[in-house]
């Protein structure tokens, strides 16, 4: 039961993330990589990873993604452009995809192919809870990296909001430079007037 | 009990997957960055799997924080990519180079 939850589900996601490398629409690919981010959710489920089968979905699903789609739905790209040069380094990605994959999985199955029982038991396991002893764990040992998650969150919103930041322009302002440094022919403008011919 | 080595190859082909899809769109800075994130994910995969099978809950933690990080940077990556589209009018990896400040 357990092996056909894990077999649909990582044919799920194979699926969905070769649909975001291939597909033409950008919307369809943040929608398809939303479904990889579903489908391993449920992996993580199979792994005992419960707290974070369920961030992954609240925060990616829900956060990231919804950033992503927000963005590309403001966009007005044009596709055509983009997608030029695909067609012609297909054979160059398979053959990245086809080497690495078996490099990966030929170490995989040298160094790791008979790691089927746990080894080592019950290392800084407080209760059944996934999320309390993460909790517990996160709160102690790793205190001062999580600080440091916060003030790289923080710096997250600094430089995304600084980056897009628009001055307002309709705000009406005295610059004092210009003031200061204006010419007498800037403002002054001296025509003959028809009196003067008469 | 599923064998570790299934969950690694999977990992493996999805950081496969999204190593040829950064090859694949390297004019696409939106696509490079769903190709990063599905990278992490199975970065992230790596990370879980280990910790479960070594029963050690330091790998979730870093999963924690990669999470963390990568959001920070996925929010940062769109905003450059509004900035580029706003000067540029597209989001073409050539025209990045053009940006000057």
């Amino acid at each position: 039961m357990e092996l056909y939850v894990f077999l649909i589900f990582s044919l799920l996601l194979v699926f969905s993330s070769l649909k975001v490398i291939t597909i033409n629409n950008p919307v369809k690919a943040a929608i398809y990589l939303i479904v990889a981010f579903f489908a391993s959710a449920v992996l993580w489920l199979l792994l005992n990873a419960e707290f974070l089968a369920i961030i992954l979905v609240l925060v990616y699903v829900g956060a990231v993604m919804i950033m992503f789609l927000f963005v590309v739905m403001m966009l007005d790209i044009n596709m055509v452009e983009i997608k030029e040069g695909f067609v012609g380094y297909f054979p160059f990605g398979l053959l990245v995809f086809i080497t690495t994959a078996l490099l990966l999985i030929f170490f995989l199955n040298d160094q790791f192919s008979n790691m089927d029982k746990n080894i080592i038991q019950e290392i800084a396991i407080i209760s059944n809870d996934n999320t309390k002893n993460l909790g517990f764990l996160l709160y102690t040992e790793f205190i001062l990296a999580f600080e440091i998650a916060g003030i790289i969150l923080l710096l997250g919103i600094v430089a995304a909001i600084t980056l897009t930041h628009k001055k307002n322009i309709s705000n009406k302002y005295q610059n004092p430079f210009q003031q200061v440094n204006v010419k007498k022919s800037d403002r002054l403008k001296i025509i003959k007037g028809e009196g003067e011919n008469k | 009990m599923i064998p570790m080595l299934y969950y690694l190859v999977l990992s493996s082909i999805l950081f496969s997957i999204s190593l040829a899809g950064i090859f694949l769109n390297r004019k696409n800075i939106l696509i490079l960055l769903m190709s990063l994130e599905l990278m992490f994910l199975s970065i992230n995969f790596n990370f879980i799997i280990f910790g479960n099978f070594l029963v050690d809950l330091s790998g979730q933690i870093f999963v924690f924080f990669i999470l963390t990080v990568v959001a920070a940077e996925t929010a940062i990556g769109l905003a450059l990519i509004v900035v580029l589209y706003r000067s540029k009018k597209s989001i073409n990896v050539d025209d990045v180079g053009k940006l000057k400040g």
